[in-house]
């Protein structure tokens, strides 16, 4: 997702302080477990030992505070596991926390500002984590050898105890108000990893029995303030659309209504709870000024996309002259791809609590960008950036949803509680509620993007150049992260996972090109790999098949200089038993693919419904994501990645009609369900790599597995997505 | 107006207006907040509740319908198939996110309840309404199958 990110800090030192500037406050850098100034002397009174990433209680819990929103992916746990293992806390006293916005403290150091994304939560704190972990341990057995007259050495920690072979012991919580007053060791000793005893074994997800219990105030949605209003939005139904005018007078009329404001996003319902907000909301008349709206039908955009992609574009890879590769070439194919918008889906819609006291606000909700959210409220509300307080809660899903580089729902509700402030009213705090179909209308999507592929071959059948032109809306031009993301004037994230390919062609070169429109777009869970993953493995499939080889035996040979990538090959095929004969009306499809750091390869077992359509069986997968912190969350992240990536390609898109979006809600967008899914094995390549993310490399090799086996069974190859087109689902 | 039925074996008084969702009656009128939003036209499962005992998507339910009902949400999970579930659901870290957990378990319950030892296909059948976008449902199967076996034994 952000993952670009990291270049552009390395290389480009201007962009990186403009970008903070604009994100005021936010220092970035590496903060390891640092004293709290003015909180180090109340923890030592309160018998609480608390750090930035650890707060051991009195009580013997031991919080760990997750600098990144945990939206599913099991992060809080990921960042629990390597800080119970290097203090040695039991897997009972750990407490999951999501820590508030404070970019001081809680920068992802990749972003230089606190945020979550690109499978980024895990590479860029493991090391801190760790030492936050090992920093806590050394000063609680600090306390512990001052109190008892020991020496620190002969002090050791297990599972939470604390003991000395004289038989002393203590736990965790008695010692932390001790451990309080210890210096901060700058450089804790960290477990060998023979030492470890959570990290690559087993540290069960502490999320889960809230989960399955209904806990409250565990999602926004869920969040109570007293005297709490909630409020619904009507915003304009065309993307770029604004209010020209309303009436309210039937809306107001609904009991439990309390005021109807317009503000920049739309036209606001407040009310006294939630369904009288819903209701009062579809009784607005409101008259929308499309002057400046987007008006055109999907179909129409697409059109210009494909006539984009057979012009030149801007350069983002160029190995030669790949138009002279191509006509010295026995043999040209030529493929066209077209890929719809995509909703992200989140079970939970978007939704934020907030209150403004007009000197200070506070606010609650599944923040993911959190730095860049904190300035939108301080700007909008016109306080200073320590006015401002953004407390982070669990998310109902994301799959990038929640990263808005514009920060809207954050924008919304402030401009909301000025307009209330206004008003007169008195204090209240405010949440918005967004109904599915606020959701699924409302943008934000992964762009639709056209792609025009041409690879040459020799007579001998090797591949002599690929040239790939590719068109669609950036994600990253005219946001927030342009300085950063886009310091050479390329979008990344629209070409990553294929102008980085490391397939040796001899020549590749590959253009972009921008469309304009209102809608607005969004990194999607694995963001362009979630096209370039389908069009490049589909493309080798479609090579083996026009040169006679076997699909997995190509990808080997023109793999030879990526081994990590031929290593989860060779092994997804081994497992999957790609030499053996499938049972009759079975048929396979392989894909491999690098995303973000993390290798994953999928082999697909599909066969075919009585009516024609395709019904995924299973699906073995191989993964090397580097030292496997938490071996059973990467195989859920896998799993649950494939699901997600399978229901997308299967049968979801977002069009339009002049402007307006045909699918509202889960009946025309239809996500993958019980009987849709396949059964899964993951296999984890044991490793010493530096661990990367899991959250979103399981996606992108799902589709073109799946596609590449209908292909293998039918001689079909489906360019145009979903297959709902191809009249597969 | 006021309606008056039965939450988790307790008697409960509604005051709202007559065409309110059971969801958001329960959420915001009574603070039980277990039950959740996802879609408001029946077709995710997130808010499902048990109605006399069957599985019911609690959206779709106007409280001016529901005098005397007796209905059971997550927090009133209880029960030995509830409690299989439940337990099955964490021993397999089954959620990931977790929004649409609630309506999963009360679903899986109920085809407990009815069906001790289902079949895949009963599964399929039984599932297929509750939505789970972090894609969960093989390890949702599996904790069934689980929970099946821990009824028995």
């Amino acid at each position: 997702m952000l993952h670009q990110l990291q270049k552009p800090l390395e290389q480009a030192k201007p962009s990186r302080r403009t970008f903070l500037k604009m994100s005021a406050g936010a220092v970035g850098g590496l903060i390891l477990a640092a004293k709290l100034p003015n909180t180090a002397k109340a923890a030592a009174g309160s018998g609480e030992f608390a750090q930035p990433f650890v707060h051991i209680r009195p009580d013997n819990t031991v919080a760990v505070l997750s600098k990144h929103l945990d939206k599913g992916q099991g992060t809080a746990n990921g960042l629990a596991t390597l800080v119970a293992d290097e203090l040695d806390a039991s897997h009972e006293q750990i407490v999951l926390e999501l820590a508030p916005s404070n970019p001081q403290l809680y920068a992802n150091s990749l972003f230089g500002v606190q945020g979550t994304g690109g499978s980024t939560a895990m590479p860029n704190a493991f090391m801190q984590y760790r030492q936050a972990g090992a920093a806590a341990k050394a000063m609680i057995v600090s306390a512990a050898a001052k109190e008892w007259g020991v020496p620190a050495g002969e002090i050791t920690v297990s599972s939470g105890v604390v003991s000395h072979p004289s038989g002393k012991t203590a736990t965790l919580g008695e010692l932390a108000g001790l451990a309080a007053q210890e210096e901060v060791p700058a450089d804790p000793a960290l477990k060998t990893p023979d030492q470890w005893v959570y990290i690559g074994k087993s540290f069960p997800r502490k999320d889960v029995k809230n989960k399955t219990v209904g806990a409250p105030d565990t999602y926004t949605i869920d969040f109570k303030r007293d005297g709490m209003l909630t409020a619904t939005v009507a915003r304009s139904p065309r993307f770029g659309g604004t209010v020209k005018s309303f009436d309210a007078s039937e809306a107001e009329k609904v009991p439990g209504v309390v005021e109807i404001f317009q503000i920049p996003s739309g036209v606001a319902v407040v009310a006294e709870s939630t369904w009288p907000a819903i209701k009062a909301r579809d009784l607005l008349e409101i008259e929308w000024d499309d002057s400046a709206a987007e008006t055109r039908s999907s179909d129409a955009m697409m059109s210009e996309l494909k006539d984009m992609t057979t012009k030149p574009g801007l350069t983002v890879r160029e190995d030669g002259d790949v138009d002279a590769a191509l006509e010295a070439s026995a043999n040209v194919m030529k493929i066209d791809y077209d890929f719809p918008f995509l909703a992200h889906g989140a079970m939970e819609p978007l939704d934020i609590v907030a209150e403004f006291d007009g000197e200070k606000a506070e606010f609650w909700f599944a923040s993911q960008i959190q730095t860049l959210d904190h300035n939108v409220a301080a700007t909008i509300l016109g306080i200073p950036f320590e006015n401002v307080q953004i407390n982070t809660l669990w998310s109902g899903g994301s799959f990038g949803r929640r990263a808005q580089q514009d920060s809207h729902p954050v924008s919304e509700v402030s401009f909301l509680m000025k307009a209330m402030r206004d008003a007169g009213m008195e204090k209240r705090p405010i949440k918005i509620v967004w109904t599915r179909e606020d959701d699924m209308t409302g943008g934000y999507y992964r762009p639709m993007s056209a792609h025009k592929i041409k690879v040459g071959l020799d007579d001998d059948g090797n591949v002599t150049a690929v040239k790939y032109n590719i068109a669609a809306k950036s994600i990253i031009k005219g946001s927030a992260f342009e300085p950063m993301l886009m310091a050479d004037g390329v979008d990344h994230n629209m070409t990553e996972g294929a102008s980085d390919t490391t397939y040796s062609f001899p020549v590749m070169n590959m253009e972009q090109a921008f469309q304009e429109t209102p809608v607005p777009v969004l990194w999607w869970r694995s963001v362009g790999h979630t096209h370039t993953a389908y069009v490049m493995e589909t493309m080798m499939d479609r090579i083996a098949k026009e040169t006679g080889k076997d699909p997995v035996a190509l990808r080997l040979e023109l793999l030879k200089d990526d081994p990590r990538k031929t290593n989860v090959l060779k092994l997804a095929a081994e497992k999957a038993g790609w030499d053996t004969p499938l049972p009759e009306g079975r048929h396979r499809g392989v894909a491999v693919h690098k995303s973000f750091g993390s290798y994953v390869a999928e082999v697909a077992e599909i066969s075919f419904r009585e009516d024609g359509t395709v019904k995924v069986e299973k699906v073995t997968a191989a993964v090397d994501c580097g030292i496997p912190v938490n071996p059973d969350n990467i195989r859920a992240q896998v799993e649950g990645g494939i699901g997600y990536g399978l229901g997308a390609i299967l049968r979801n898109q977002v069009t339009l009609t002049d402007g307006y979006v045909e699918e509202t809600n889960f009946d025309t967008y239809e996500s993958l369900r019980m009987s849709d899914m396949p059964e899964i094995e993951v296999h984890i390549v044991p490793s010493t790599e530096s661990p990367t993310g899991i959250g979103e490399p399981g996606t992108p090799p799902i589709g073109p597995a799946v596609a590449n086996a209908i292909a293998a069974a039918r001689d079909e190859w489906i360019t145009s997505l979903p297959f709902t087109k191809a009249g597969l689902v | 107006m006021s309606v008056t039925l039965t939450i988790n074996g307790e008697k409960r008084t509604l005051d709202a207006a007559s065409d309110t969702p059971l969801l958001w009656a329960l959420r915001d009128e009574l603070g039980m907040t277990g039950t959740k939003f996802g879609c408001g036209i029946a077709s995710c499962g997130a808010c499902t509740v048990h109605w006399d005992g069957i599985p019911s998507r609690s959206c779709q339910l106007q409280i001016g319908d529901l005098e005397g009902a007796n209905i059971t949400t997550i927090e009133g999970a209880n029960g030995k198939a509830a409690e299989a579930v439940q337990a099955a659901w964490q021993e397999l870290d089954v959620p990931q996110c977790g929004y649409c957990q609630s309506g999963q378990i009360l679903a899986a319950t109920a085809l407990l309840s009815e069906t001790p030892k289902p079949t895949d296909d009963d599964i399929d059948a039984a599932m297929d309404g509750n939505v789970c976008r972090c894609a969960t449902y093989a390890r949702i199967r599996k904790a069934i199958h689980v929970a099946a076996d821990k009824m028995e034994g």
